[in-house]
């Protein structure tokens, strides 16, 4: 049975990293060509990842549900990414990047890790300019930084608000390159659906080309899972529409143990919902919070008179509104973390204050467009003014935006050790499907360095010291049992699928657990909700596989059956989410248990008793999975309760 | 709005397609052109009516590059500057029929309805879009400073999806834009400037070579981009080209 020991190295914590690098086994070239390696996923830390394997000389597999692999998720990210390279001169290191991550995490996260992260951080920015990345620059020619949530340094690089966008067109390229010399080989639209593992190790995959419908198998000496986060499981997130929480729940079912599953991040700047035809909830970056003014009405007639069209915002003066998060953390006023920000907004809504439905507050740019001119503010945020004013129909230059909190990222995921290898020997875990680095919170900027971080400088390192002991095991031809079981099992799933023959599409059934989950499992969590939610999801997962309608073939592209397989893991994830946020007495980071909290309506944290990791082990349909406990110790960084107030 | 729909329906790439007509009702405005097609297909999937329509998307933020259909004639529909998914119903009135399509160009087949394969794309890059820098061992960034005024061209050309709305635009289906959009990103930067020539030459090469057209100078890309990339790349394309074979 899997033990959970993260191997960490031994040391102090700035040698770890590199002790480790002196010390690990490597692979002579002649016998990387031997070896074969699966990556599922495309986005920042698969492509990275792939792309530096590749050009070891090992061979790689990249598979994508896309029709290319730049269109992974990672494309999306707007902001920018964080390095500690103080090219600003603020008082930036290695060890305040490391420290604010830890902090940001409100102290559930891995120091050994993390400090990593921020070692390999500057690394990154090197790699991404080298590959054409064109970062904002400054008008002496040298890169352009901006200031994030939950910092007081400008670490932030950025390509206008497009930052992700290129990023991943850097990896992409790197990736496209080594396909070009067939060190990679590509499977755009195929996607993952089962885990093969011969002997106790990962062997390789059975993946569904997703155009005929066709179950292929694939071996590798090992497998990459890199396939982003869980958090479309509310069916209303940021995420992209396909973004799933299949292959971290094949491979969950597997044996790897899923951590911390009740961590789910959600973003305090987002267009508000309007209506139920709504796929998803666009984002408002937040680099935006370093220029905007978050406020509501000082005074609920007036809330109310905003909310009945009476009275519009521009019309408030100064003194009747509330600048809430200048007034309760003056030192970081609106650049915040995100999981403070999200929640005193959820509170000034819910205490009658909110405008629009009621269920949002304002940006304004107004005294940024004062002191600075027009010019520069269109310049810093003219796209994301401009997706605003498509989306809304309303001019943010002249009338504040309005945003509210929604589901952004899942700092919950896979469980890995400081080599990123999950609890399944040759499998590992990377970018925003592992459970790593970012505690109970991610601060902006750092879900990219961490991708980049992982898929160029960490992965290919470390899969290394297990591949050594690997070159003498030959390919298997995948006409072996378990690649044979693994795909009946998958057969048997879809034939089940494409039975049910119920009523009901499978986005109505997707949006009717969201909305559940949204309510017990989201922003605010309470511990009679969450008995609610687990009975409740107990119910949904008989109805899902009663009522829900799969029209078409499966051998043909069939979106609603990628749905359904996707909807139903996504049910299962939920029950996890929900039994790990019940577990955890506690208030830290994104998870806000109602119980616990300070009179000033602060998170309170319980170090005494869940200063830990929780991963969870599946132990079979239908049974209670077990809890793990991976203890945390600081020895590096004292633990304090998280204050933005001073 | 209620409005009236001909959707291009084809079971697959070898399958002949026709037109199909749908009705959909009650269409909020502020809903987008994908969602108005969930709510279609919502319809035919609970009425028991027709399988569902094939469409790619994925970010619907006007990002991946993934959505793109041909609405009414035109690639992206009516608005300028925005992609399929970001196309709102606004810009349409109540009782409209809308005709959409896939996009039609000999480089990209049809996979089904309005779903085609775009992977000429991917081969294109492949080709030679990148610069050959291997991980690890690389200078600081700040080490060669770049003219504010070169990256942000370079980023201006940097901001294409790969959506391939210039080729369905194009009479030629030339992939001009999109090529051009590639070398133009390095062309401005110190650190393409290297391969500058073997890259372009691959480049088209491959274009010509997957079947896509020449490019006459209509601008029809140009118009129909979503990201606005600019014919001046192109012209940028064309010195680097010329300067490739000459030297
Ligand atoms: C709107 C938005 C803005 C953001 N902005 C920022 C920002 O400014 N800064 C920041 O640091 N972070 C930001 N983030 C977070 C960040 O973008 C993501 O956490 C990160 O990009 C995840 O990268 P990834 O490589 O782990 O996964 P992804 O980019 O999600 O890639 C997942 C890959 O896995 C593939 N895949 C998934 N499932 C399967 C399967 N079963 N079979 C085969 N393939 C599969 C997909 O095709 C895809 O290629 C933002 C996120 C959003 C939603
Ligand atoms: S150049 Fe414009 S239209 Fe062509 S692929 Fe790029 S973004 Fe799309
Ligand atoms: S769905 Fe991504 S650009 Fe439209």
């Amino acid at each position: 049975m899997a033990t959970l020991n993260s191997k960490i190295p031994e040391g102090d914590i700035s040698q770890k990293w590199t002790n480790y690098k002196a010390h690990q086994r490597l692979v002579n070239p002649a016998n990387k060509r031997k070896l074969d390696v699966i990556v599922v996923g495309t986005g920042l830390a698969g492509a990275s990842a792939s792309a530096s394997l590749a050009e070891m000389g090992f061979n790689v597999k990249a598979f994508c549900y896309q029709d290319s692999p730049r269109r992974a998720h990672s494309i999306a990210a707007q902001g920018g990414i964080n390095a500690a390279k103080n090219y600003q001169n603020d008082g930036d290191s290695v060890y305040r990047l490391f420290y604010d991550t830890i902090k940001g995490g409100d102290y559930r996260a891995r120091e050994a890790n993390v400090h990593r992260l921020a070692e390999v951080s500057n690394s990154i920015i090197d790699q991404c300019v080298a590959q054409g990345v064109p970062f904002a620059r400054e008008y002496g020619g040298l890169l352009d930084n901006r200031s994030f949530g939950g910092a007081q340094v400008s670490r932030t690089f950025y390509a206008r608000g497009q930052t992700g966008q290129q990023l991943l067109l850097g990896a992409y390229s790197a990736l496209m390159r080594q396909v070009n010399k067939k060190k990679v080989t590509l499977f755009t639209r195929h996607e993952m659906l089962n885990l093969v593992m011969v002997d106790g190790k990962a062997r390789g995959i059975i993946a569904r080309d997703m155009v005929t419908g066709k179950l292929t198998r694939h071996f590798a000496h090992a497998v990459v899972i890199a396939s982003g986060g869980y958090g479309n499981a509310f069916f209303l997130s940021t995420n992209a529409m396909g973004s799933n929480g299949s292959a971290a729940w094949q491979i969950y079912k597997k044996g790897a143990y899923f951590a911390n599953p009740a961590y789910v991040q959600i973003h305090p700047t987002c267009i508000p919902v309007h209506g139920s035809f709504q796929s998803k909830l666009t984002l408002m970056s937040e680099s935006l919070r370093n220029d905007g003014r978050i406020w509501v009405p000082r005074k609920k007639e007036d809330a109310e008179a905003i909310r009945a069209g009476k009275l519009k915002p521009t019309q408030l003066a100064e003194e009747d509104r509330d600048y809430y998060l200048e007034r309760r953390y003056p030192a970081f006023g609106n650049l915040v973390p995100r999981d403070v920000a999200s929640r005193a907004a959820k509170e000034r809504c819910d205490a009658g204050y909110g405008v629009g439905s009621g269920l949002a507050v304002y940006l304004d740019f107004a005294d940024a467009i004062n002191r600075l001119g027009k010019d520069v503010v269109e310049a810093r945020y003219g796209n994301l003014f401009q997706m605003y004013e498509k989306i809304v129909d309303d001019n943010p230059y002249e009338t504040p935006m309005m945003i509210y909190p929604a589901i952004h990222y899942t700092m919950g995921g896979i469980w890995v050790d400081y080599e990123l290898m999950t609890t399944i020997p040759g499998l590992y875990a990377i970018g925003e499907a592992n459970f790593s680095d970012h505690g109970a919170n991610r601060l902006g900027a750092s879900a990219l360095m961490q991708g980049l971080a992982d898929g160029y400088f960490v992965l290919p390192y470390t899969i290394q010291n297990y591949l050594s002991d690997e070159i003498l095991t030959p390919r298997m031809t995948t006409k072996e049992k378990e690649f044979e079981e693994a795909e009946n099992e998958i057969t048997g799933k879809i034939d089940k699928l494409m039975n049910i023959n119920g009523k009901m599409s499978v986005d109505s059934f997707h949006k009717k657990f969201g909305l559940q989950l949204w309510d017990f499992v989201g922003m605010a969590r309470n511990k009679e909700g969450l008995e609610k939610a687990l009975a409740s999801f107990k119910e949904l997962k008989e109805s899902f596989w009663k009522d829900i309608k799969i029209p078409g073939k499966k051998d043909e592209l069939n979106p609603e059956l990628e749905k359904a397989g996707r909807v139903a893991d996504f049910i299962e994830i939920g029950e996890l989410m929900a039994k790990d946020a019940l577990m955890r007495e506690e208030s830290c980071g994104g998870h806000f248990r109602e119980e616990h909290q300070t009179e000033e309506g602060e998170a309170k944290r319980n170090d005494k008793d869940f200063m830990f990791v929780g991963a969870w082990e599946y132990k079979g349909e239908g049974q209670e999975p077990a809890l793990h406990k991976e203890v945390l110790e600081y020895e590096n960084i004292q633990v304090a309760q998280r204050n933005y107030k001073k | 709005m209620d409005l009236t729909l001909k959707i291009w329906r084809q079971e697959n790439a070898k399958a002949k397609g026709k037109f199909e007509t749908y009705k959909v009702k009650d269409i909020s405005p502020d809903s987008s052109f994908l969602e108005m097609l969930d709510v279609l297909n919502q319809q035919l999937i609970e009425d028991n009516v027709a399988v569902p329509v094939c469409f790619d998307h994925d970010c619907r933020e006007g990002i991946c590059g993934m959505c793109g259909l041909y609405i009414n004639g035109r690639p992206h529909g009516p608005d300028t500057a925005v992609t399929t998914c970001q196309l709102h119903m606004r810009k349409f009135n109540d009782g409209d029929t809308i005709v959409i399509e896939p996009w039609r160009a000999k480089p990209f087949p049809i996979i089904k309805d309005l779903v085609v394969d775009r992977s000429a794309f991917d081969k294109i890059i492949e080709a030679g879009g990148y610069v050959s820098v291997n991980t690890g061992g690389i200078p600081d960034a700040n080490a060669i400073p770049i003219p504010k005024k070169d990256a942000d061209i370079s980023m201006d050309a940097a901001a294409c999806i790969g959506c391939g709305a210039c080729v369905a635009s194009c009479k030629n289906a030339s992939a001009m834009l999109f090529v051009a959009a590639k070398v133009s990103q390095f062309a401005h930067l110190p650190q393409g400037k290297v391969e500058a020539k073997d890259r372009v030459k691959n480049m088209i090469a491959k274009m010509d070579e997957l079947g896509f057209g020449n490019c006459t100078n209509t601008g029809a890309c140009e118009a129909e981009c979503p990201k606005e990339i600019s014919l001046t790349h192109i012209a940028k394309l064309n010195r680097e080209f010329f300067a490739a074979k000459i030297l």
